[in-house]
């Protein structure tokens, strides 16, 4: 039951994240790449992970819906988009580096019986008081400074797109006309 | 083990029937309640009271042309109804729905599946529900679609916040992601509930569930005065259905958290047994959504974001940090 649906998932993420590569519709590609990453959480769910699957859930759903945001700005939904050729070099480099990840994936088996938890879940724990007792004691560092990073970056984001933030939107738009006549 | 697949499957089945047969009985409510408030009748000429006005719908449905307009993009725009209307059923399988009880001596417990992050699950996939009208909106190639998908990716992106914060900090009390265990948690009668312990994170959740739901202040991703229908605008027949079973569906597993988190869930309640109780909470909470529709107005969409993101965020942050501060000492 477990491989079937293994496999199931497997072999669906990688078809909707060809589509996500090989399409030339903006829609097709975001939409598959949106159900592939909804589909990744499945395999969480078969770990028996599961609040690290809905991590993946909650996190990916909303992510790629602001990425649907930006390609509803930039491109027409219902068209192709028009693409340049790729050269061939670079061509050649994304296909030996499928070749190896090929070859690493079928390998892949052959080590795997020698990986263990480095940070087995304690007796007892629920599922996210283990990804919780794990985070904040071996990982906090990394997680601190994550969290650094995104205050940076919202920082960042509130600078470039608050320049006039303290105008009100609706009269804004007088402020406007009046410099376009003042142009005139 | 194949007892618990059959049982499941039948538990399953039998969810997605009521909720569903309930959906669309909620559009006959939902119009009956807002002709009482404006003083009305509401549907009448369709069997005693307009009972059957359901059925009449059902077949309209049903028999309408399934119209998909040149230019559409074919596959997304038929997959988008399909996403509402399942997603929304898929959240409600980790939702209890009513006490344990005995059936033929066996204990049958009214909940498909019993993660233990039910409540994160709920509301990723209510979130994912959104993804139908995006897609609606984009597939089908006419501007009001795209204005209303447009408007779907902003209000999902400022109440989402609004939502996890909220119910953070009533799972801080908990300490745990179980519905199950907000329930058990409560068990102690009416002054247990955790509407008393959390008022600002169960108006904050309600105010954020009208805008999960696409409820009238803030149904602006279909407001048929600026949009016609937003994304549901080229859509007929049972396509357009089934995004309203969907939102239906959506507005009864919004009322089944509510009550579970803050109002006691499927406790007695003083003479009243559980399961009765909550179906209680459940209709309280579904004339509730009724009830504001007939007497607010829509918002802009920028006001809702102005609501979200500088009224409604800072005062959920303040309220987890008070109650983590409060838990501390």
């Amino acid at each position: 039951m477990e491989t079937f649906a293994f496999y199931l998932f497997s072999i669906l993420i990688v078809g909707l994240f060809c589509v996500t590569v090989m399409s030339r519709n903006i829609l097709y590609a975001m939409t598959s790449l949106a159900a592939g990453m909804v589909l990744i959480s499945g395999l969480f769910f078969l770990l028996g992970a599961d609040f690290l699957g809905v991590v993946q859930l909650i996190v990916y759903v909303g992510a790629v819906m602001a990425l649907y945001a930006f390609g509803m700005m930039f491109f027409d939904a219902t068209g192709t988009v028009k693409e340049n050729n790729t050269p061939a070099t670079t061509v050649f480099l994304l296909g030996g580096l499928s070749a190896v990840v090929l070859v690493v994936i079928f390998a892949a088996p052959a080590i795997g019986g020698n990986v263990h938890a480095l940070y087995p879940t304690p007796e007892g724990a629920t599922n996210p008081q283990a990804v919780g007792l794990v985070l904040f004691t071996k990982y906090l560092i990394p997680f601190e400074v994550a969290a650094v990073m995104l205050l940076v970056a919202m920082i960042a984001g509130i600078i470039l797109a608050g320049k006039k933030m303290d105008k009100s939107l609706s009269r804004m738009k007088d402020e406007s006309a009046v410099s376009e006549k003042d142009v005139k | 083990m194949d007892g618990y697949i059959i049982a499941t499957v039948i538990k399953a089945v039998l969810v997605l029937s009521i909720i569903a047969a309930l959906a669309g009985f909620g559009t006959y409510l939902e119009r009956k309640v807002l002709a009482f408030m404006q003083r009305r009748l509401g549907p009448m000429h369709v069997g005693p009271y307009g009972l059957l006005q359901l059925a009449a719908d059902g077949i309209k449905l049903f028999t309408k042309e399934d119209f998909i307009p040149s230019g559409a993009n074919r596959l997304i725009f038929m997959i988008a109804p399909m996403i509402t209307a399942a997603t929304a059923f898929i959240a409600l399988a980790a939702v209890p729905l009513l006490p344990e009880f005995k059936l033929f001596g066996v204990t049958v417990k009214p909940i498909i599946s019993d993660l233990d992050i039910g409540i994160l699950f709920v509301l990723g996939m209510m979130a994912a529900g959104l993804y139908g009208p995006l897609l609606a909106g984009m597939a089908q190639n006419n501007k009001w679609g795209l204005l209303g998908a447009a408007r779907t990716a902003a209000v999902f992106l400022s109440y989402e916040v609004v939502t996890g914060l909220s119910i953070l900090a009533p799972i801080m009390i908990v300490g745990s992601l179980s519905l199950i265990d907000f329930n058990n948690y409560q068990a102690g009668g009416m002054g247990e509930w955790l509407i008393w312990k959390q008022p600002l994170a169960f108006v904050l959740f309600l105010i954020a569930g009208f805008a999960e739901t696409n409820r009238t202040p803030f149904d602006l991703i279909e407001n048929e005065s600026e949009i016609i229908a937003g994304y549901a605008t080229e859509y007929s027949g049972m396509r357009w259905g089934m995004f309203f079973i969907g939102e239906y569906a959506n507005m009864i597993t919004i009322g089944f958290l509510a009550s579970l988190v803050f109002l006691g869930g499927f406790n007695d309640w003083g003479f009243l047994p559980g399961g009765l109780a909550i179906i209680l909470k459940v209709s309280f909470f579904f004339f509730f959504m009724l009830w504001v529709r007939a007497s607010w107005p829509h918002i802009r969409p920028d006001q809702l974001m102005w609501l979200c993101w500088k009224v409604l965020m800072p005062l959920a942050v303040i309220n987890v940090t008070i109650t983590g501060f409060v838990m501390m000492v």
